[in-house]
């Protein structure tokens, strides 16, 4: 892999840009390999990366039905933010917001990570008693958190409507600082780019159709579009499609599948400096390097696997947004689209070993993964290598629904998720 | 939005009327109490989430307020039919596939 960086930027500029190489290669399949990853998207790809970095397991390779970053992680509206309330959420949340800090530098990758702040707004007093009682929590977490005045978050990002007869006042906002938006296809491709260059496969086109298991249970490989390939390990990293997977392994999974919409305007000059989520109104706001308001929505309410929403669901957002920001009434919206979110009853995410021995599960991140991509990469691939658990997601399991150890953030949110 | 058919209403509605009401055919055991951990997380967590064809439950919230049952495929969203609550599980569908 030949470093980035301004020396090689002059360099290609002398000889008209004829060197660059590829940021990632396509080999052909193997017929074996130390470990499968299936889904190439962030997660994935950080699993496979931190296999190869951290565990010097370079025999990897990350299978993709589709195109790399091509499901959620090209899909989402790039918010990161570790402000959960319990200690479980916490820990992996805050894990992977430490690894943002400075990831476009390990990975030589600009991922154009921006703390600019994320705020979220409370607008009746059950809201301002949730979001003050996870400002406390995540203090006694150590991550900062904190509590602003209608006033005080007007002044943070001047576009917010805090007039006291709007149809959703604002009654006070929280305000992580440490928060805020990455470049989502750039985290795909700088831990493919990572991954491939320590000798990762990334095979794109290439759908698992089933997982092969030895006569004592055990994973012997998968069987794929292009043929079977063989593993003793198999991390399951398909978001929406986990559950289908999972099946194939005979793992029956408490997941269910969901269309969750964005859209985009036009782009425009710089004017909203920060994030704004109203989890009451189910509505979030950035605005991106490019320009774009990016504007994320809520889940439609039935099981669905067709990477489309309901109108109503976006009208719905679009109503919120430009009561809170009335200047954006006249915006245009250029495009929207939805992505498939694999939700569990209590809103966590599932990082796992799983029943069948050589299978692991990365899934359940529902409406809100892409934050999380290098912390749940990292620990994951640390599952994958110990076979064991990393004290950080030890508390993910499956087997919560059984014992009833649920991380409730569902219920912490107190809103729909 | 979905079209959806109200089996009680006999007609077809807009979706803003209904709410889901998640997988359908998921019989609540009459002794709870005494269900095993694993029987209760079968019953209370574990959904089939198909890919494909899925029974589900709707509520015409908006309209009679009943319960009724839904076959529709998750792939497309496509309604193959609706029926009435208690009604057992259809064994032929509709325009589906074999």
């Amino acid at each position: 892999m030949k470093k980035y960086s301004v020396f090689a930027i002059a360099r290609e500029a002398m000889r008209g840009h004829k060197g660059w190489e590829e940021q990632w290669s396509s080999p052909e399949p193997k017929k074996e390999y130390d470990v499968i990853i299936v889904g190439a998207g962030g997660h994935g790809l950080a699993t496979a990366y931190y296999l190869a970095t951290v565990h010097g397991i370079t025999n990897v390779a990350v299978l993709e039905k589709g195109w790399l970053g091509g499901g959620n992680t090209g899909r989402n509206t790039t918010i990161i933010r570790s402000n959960y309330l319990y200690d479980e959420s916490a820990g992996i949340y805050d894990h992977a917001l430490k690894l943002w800090d400075g990831l476009s530098q390990e990975l030589n990758y600009n991922v154009m990570y921006s703390p600019r702040g994320v705020m979220m707004l409370a607008h009746n007093v059950h809201d301002i008693q949730v979001l003050k009682r996870h400002v406390h929590a995540n203090r006694l977490n150590g991550i900062d958190n904190e509590w602003l005045t209608p006033e005080a978050a007007k002044e943070f990002c001047p576009p917010l409507n805090i007039s006291r007869d709007a149809r959703y006042p604002v009654m006070g906002a929280t305000l992580q600082r440490r928060g805020g938006t990455a470049r989502h296809d750039a985290v795909a491709w700088g831990y493919a780019r990572g991954a491939s260059a320590r000798g990762v496969h990334i095979i794109q086109n290439c759908e698992v159709t089933g997982v092969k298991r030895a006569p004592n249970g055990a994973v012997t490989g998968v069987e794929t579009t292009r043929g079977f390939i063989g593993a003793r390990k198999v991390g399951v990293v398909a978001a929406g499609h986990s559950s289908v997977i999972m099946n194939m392994a005979g793992v029956r999974m408490p997941l269910e599948s969901y269309p969750l919409q964005a859209l985009v305007s036009e782009p425009v000059k710089p004017v909203f400096p920060c994030v704004v989520m109203s989890n009451t109104v189910h509505a979030y706001i950035s605005q991106s390097d490019k320009g774009e308001l990016v504007i994320g929505a809520g889940t439609d309410q039935y099981v669905s696997y067709s990477q489309t929403g309901g109108l109503h669901i976006l009208q719905h957002t679009l109503d919120a947004i430009c009561e809170m920001f009335p200047m954006f009434t006249r915006m245009k919206m250029l495009r929207s689209w939805g992505g498939i979110v694999d939700v569990t009853p209590d809103r966590s995410p599932i990082l796992a070993k799983t029943p069948v021995p050589g299978l692991y599960v990365n899934c359940g991140w529902g409406t809100g993964g892409f934050k999380a991509t290098p912390g749940s990469g990292h620990v994951f691939a640390h599952t994958i290598a110990r076979d064991d658990p990393h004290p950080i997601n030890a508390p993910f399991t499956i087997e919560r629904f059984r014992t009833g150890r649920l991380i409730d953030e569902a219920a912490a949110a107190a809103v729909a998720h | 939005m979905l079209l959806i058919r109200c089996p009680y209403c006999e007609e077809e509605r807009p979706e803003l009327e209904f709410r889901n009401a998640g997988e359908a055919h998921i019989a609540r055991s009459p002794n709870i109490a005494g269900e095993s951990d694993d029987d209760f997380e079968k019953f209370f967590f574990i959904r089939s989430n198909p890919k494909g064809i899925i029974y589900e439950r709707w509520r015409h919230m908006h309209g009679c307020a009943r319960f009724f049952n839904a076959v529709r495929d998750t792939v497309s969203d496509r309604f193959l039919m609706t029926y009435k609550a208690g009604e057992p599980k259809p064994t032929k569908l509709p325009g589906a596939a074999k």
